[in-house]
């Protein structure tokens, strides 16, 4: 076993098992962090695979972005743990089952007989300075330059939505919201009255007699 | 020159009929009667002239087009004229008789209970009667099968439009509505032998099918295998089976009894002289069809012969003047047929000439006697009318004689060919149909002269002595007497033309070894007063007489016998009083049993099967799936979830395989 | 060497851990949520696999595509989960029948 494939399966078996504890744990907030081990171990699986920016994209994005998200939810809301975990065992035999026929199968195609170094060839290993970002950066400006623009435009939708979605408006005898475009416009006489009165004389109250 | 005359001929009533049916109320009661009339004058004058062209002076048979209106495939749809003796023949029957219906009409629908004056009833009937005179027309005139069945089918229209004329008559709707369906049974059997012809002979020109005859002479055909028919056969008995609804012969006779129902010149026009014969003249016109074959002509025998014995002695038992008259028609177009049967098609013909003189001469007769008994047709309530009405005493009078066949009438004569000729044919059935033939003059005689003696003789019943009865106007009295005069001495000078063949040489096609009347022309015939004695020496002549005697014994001079009998012969009465059940037996197997189909077709076949089964069903098995379908979707993510893992599972599974 | 192979089995075997968790977790929108991203994630390593045994940055440039998409629906997934408890008071996926035929 050379070093390259120990660091391969390490990761990788980290990856699975952070991925089974995650779905068998109770706690969404203790899933949320093996979640972010198995991405991080992922991450380390490509970089094996020469994807460099991939790979830092996803810890940075995934594990320190979406996750993070993730746990805010998690913890934001107030979850009933017990009734979640309802009929878990239940499924389990036709889960497993499912899953390893599904498994079996995949096996079959994407297992050594297909896809074995002897039929792939070995992959080209690129020498220590060359740059995998300039690389991605090359074809993304240039070939899929409109792709990337779109993608853009969808992460603003995705801000959008999620804003809008989730945004709140109160009755306003509970909140007081700040209007803007009444502060801009109000002027000095919306505010301001003057207001003219006549002067009155102090008058001493009339005591009353005590004997009426 | 002549086509002009015979297309005036022709348009003349039709032009008459629009004036007095699309313009009757702006031109009047007197403008609708004189244009008609004069429109039917024409027509009378110029056929006459034809006439006498072409009997007396032996023209041309004349066989042109007069309009083609398409051109098929090799087969000309036109409109044309085939005129020889018989056409000619027939053409001054129908316009003569039409024009004394057309004189008498103005006496009879004169006044009416079932319209008030304003009413254009009067234009409509004249309007209708001069249609029929142009229907009638284009169907004798005709040269081609497609404008003989024009002609056949107008007149049935005008027929069911004329019978239903008291349109407030709940009988008269029913009468008429029947009149149309036994005729339209008929017309399917002749619009399938026309068909037959168009299928066979590629045409439909009279001319034509004759001259390519013989190239199917021995042609079969089969319906059921196994069981083949002779072309020729099959066609001309389903065209006979046309004649049979048009002509009234059984058993599609029963709409003509109840043909009365409409206005008595009409029953005189239509249902005595012109339209019935039709079926006849249709027959003597595609003779060299017949000629081809035994068979049709033995069934055409003995139906002929059936219709005259039968519908004869229903008209015994019958009370309502009008039906003894129809039922004497019947029996008189059974003779007709019996004779097309022998053969004897100039002596049908005959026999359709004289008897739509002296029928039409008794229905306008009698429908004076109507009128004079303000409507009321039951004889029994009538009697010693002598007295009152000599003209339609005397019209009665001659014409029953001329029905019954007295020596010298013209009915002798005719009838008498017809007997002759039937004794000698020896077709299949022959000495049966003559057996029935000779009752049926007994019975003739009888019961013409049980209504003359009714009607005429005897006491003056309650209804005569209370009211004011007189002689009809001179509009019903003068058709009466020109009616009369042919009916009288129309037998003495056709009879020897006729036996010897001359007078239809040129129209009707009789086999030599078919030729009765020729034989007994040669055998029996020496001249006019010769026959007539000869006839006095014969049966027939003496049955007559025998009737008319039994008559005069029942009903003048002990009129408990009849009345005895009758309590006797209750069942013989019974059929008698049904008809021999015909209308019963239609309308068990006919009405029920389509009304049976139809609630069959509409319980099972409609509603079970279409409506709940395929319209109902389909709504059904839709909603059910549906609901189906709406339950599937549970709702909740992890089904939808489970569905797509296991149908990613079956898809690999599928793959690999 | 590290083979093909076993970086798909490895992308295989965090599917189907992603699948099963979808089956025990089926009350739980959270870990639904996160057992899809898990699946985008075993996704996104075959096609990181086979860019680099063909030698084609395009495989990187697909995987850099579906984190985008990724990141969108998560963000638009948690707000919509945020919505539901804020309306229901639950994200138990039993109380979210309201689309049951």
């Amino acid at each position: 076993m050379t070093f390259e494939q120990l660091i391969f399966y390490v990761l990788a078996g980290i990856a699975v098992i952070a991925s089974l504890m995650m779905i068998s744990v109770n706690n969404p907030v203790k899933a949320a962090l093996w979640l972010v081990l198995a991405f991080i171990a992922t991450a380390g699986v490509w970089i094996t695979a020469q994807a460099e920016f991939l790979g830092i994209v996803l810890i940075l994005v995934y594990a320190g972005a979406v996750m993070v998200l993730f746990l805010f939810v998690v913890m934001m809301l107030d979850i009933n743990l017990v009734k979640l975990k309802e009929g878990f065992t239940r499924y389990l035999p036709i889960g497993v089952l499912a899953s390893v026929a599904i498994f079996a199968m995949m096996y079959m195609v994407l297992g050594p007989a297909h896809f074995g170094l002897d039929k792939t060839g070995e992959p080209i290993k690129f020498s220590a300075d060359h740059s995998n970002t300039t690389m991605l950066g090359l074809q993304l400006y240039t070939v899929h330059a409109y792709a990337f623009i779109l993608a853009a435009v969808l992460l603003l939708v995705g801000i959008v939505a999620a804003i809008a979605l989730t945004i709140r408006r109160r009755p306003t005898h509970e909140v007081l919201y700040q209007d803007i475009d009444k502060q801009v416009k109000v002027q000095a006489k919306d505010r301001f009255k003057m207001v003219k009165m006549k002067a009155t004389k102090e008058e001493p109250i009339k005591k009353k007699k005590e004997d009426e | 020159m002549l086509h002009f005359i015979l297309t005036v001929i022709l348009l003349s009533p039709l032009f008459g009929s629009i004036a007095a049916g699309l313009f009757g109320r702006k031109i009047g009661r007197r403008g609708a009667h004189s244009a008609t009339i004069f429109s039917v004058v024409v027509s009378t004058v110029l056929s006459a002239y034809v006439f006498f062209e072409y009997v007396f002076n032996g023209a041309e048979v004349y066989n042109a087009a007069l309009y083609t209106w398409m051109v098929s495939d090799g087969i000309r749809f036109e409109i044309g004229f085939l005129v020889d003796s018989l056409t000619a023949t027939m053409m001054l029957v129908v316009t003569f008789v039409s024009l004394m219906v057309h004189i008498y009409t103005i006496g009879y629908m004169d006044h009416d209970e079932d319209y008030d004056h304003s009413n254009a009833y009067y234009q409509r009937f004249f309007s209708y009667l001069s249609l029929f005179t142009f229907s009638m027309l284009s169907l004798v005139m005709a040269n081609n099968f497609l404008q003989l069945f024009f002609g056949w089918e107008a007149v049935g229209l005008v027929s069911y439009l004329l019978i239903g004329f008291y349109m407030k008559r709940e009988s008269a709707i029913t009468a008429n509505l029947k009149a149309f369906l036994v005729n339209r049974v008929g017309d399917f059997g002749f619009i399938l032998g026309i068909a037959m012809v168009f299928v066979y002979f590629n045409t439909l020109d009279y001319q034509e099918f004759f001259d390519r005859l013989a190239e199917h002479e021995h042609t079969m055909m089969s319906f059921i295998p196994g069981l083949e028919w002779s072309v020729i056969t099959v066609m001309v008995i389903l065209l006979f089976i046309g004649a049979m609804g048009k002509s009234a012969q059984m058993p599609l006779h029963v709409w003509l009894p109840e043909s009365m129902e409409g206005p008595t010149p009409i029953s005189a026009l239509i249902h005595a002289a012109t339209m019935v014969t039709a079926g006849i003249f249709m027959v003597a016109r595609l003779s060299p069809a017949y000629e081809m074959s035994e068979a049709a002509l033995a069934f055409i025998l003995v139906v002929g012969a059936l219709t005259a014995f039968m519908m004869g002695l229903l008209g015994i038992i019958q009370n309502d003047i009008k039906r003894v008259v129809a039922y004497s028609t019947l029996s008189q177009l059974g003779y007709m047929t019996a004779a097309l049967g022998a053969s004897a098609y100039a002596a049908s013909m005959f026999h359709v000439l004289t008897h739509a003189f002296f029928k039409a001469l008794l229905f306008l007769a009698a429908g004076s006697v109507i009128i004079a008994m303000h409507h009321i047709q039951d004889i029994r309530q009538m009697g010693g009318l002598k007295r009152h009405m000599p003209v339609t005493y005397w019209a009665v009078l001659l014409g029953s004689l001329a029905l019954i066949g007295f020596p010298g009438f013209s009915g002798f004569f005719s009838k008498d060919s017809i007997l002759l000729a039937v004794n000698q044919t020896d077709s299949w059935g022959s000495s049966f149909a003559y057996t029935l033939l000779l009752m049926g003059v007994f019975v003739t005689a009888f019961y013409s002269f049980r209504m003359f003696f009714l009607v005429f003789h005897g006491e003056e019943s309650d209804y005569v002595k209370s009211h004011k009865i007189h002689e009809s106007p001179k509009v019903v009295t003068v058709p009466l007497i020109l009616l009369a005069i042919p009916s009288v001495v129309l037998g003495w000078f056709m009879i020897e033309p006729v036996l010897s063949g001359r007078y239809f040489a040129d129209a009707i096609t009789v086999l030599p070894s078919h030729d009765v009347l020729a034989n007994i022309y040669a055998t029996q015939f020496d001249n006019v007063l010769g026959f007539i004695m000869h006839g006095f020496m014969t049966l027939p002549v003496w049955l007559a007489l025998a009737g008319v005697a039994l008559a005069w014994l029942f009903y003048m001079k002990r009129p408990d016998i009849p009345a005895w009998i009758q309590s006797k012969c209750t069942r013989a009465n019974y059929v008698l009083e049904n008809a021999y059940g015909f209308d019963r037996f239609n309308d068990i197997v006919f009405v029920k049993g389509s009304l049976r189909l139809g609630r069959f077709f509409w319980r099972s076949i409609d509603m079970r099967v279409i409506d709940t089964g395929m319209v109902n069903g389909t709504v059904r098995r839709v909603s059910d799936m549906a609901t189906m379908f709406r339950e599937s979707q549970t709702g909740y993510m992890y089904h939808y979830a489970f569905v797509m893992i296991f149908g990613l599972l079956g898809l690999l599974i599928w793959a690999l395989w | 060497m590290v083979a093909l192979s076993d970086y798909l089995v490895f992308s295989a075997i965090l599917f189907t851990l992603s699948m099963a968790g979808i089956f025990l977790n089926r009350k739980n929108v959270i870990i639904l949520l996160m057992s899809i991203e898990l699946m985008l994630l075993a996704v996104n390593t075959n096609l990181v696999a086979f860019s680099y045994f063909l030698n084609d940055v395009s495989g990187q440039i697909f995987v850099f595509f579906i984190l985008t998409v990724a990141a969108a629906e998560a963000a638009i997934g948690l707000a919509i989960i945020v919505l539901v408890f804020r309306n229901r008071n639950s994200i138990n996926v039993d109380d979210l029948g309201s689309l049951k035929g």
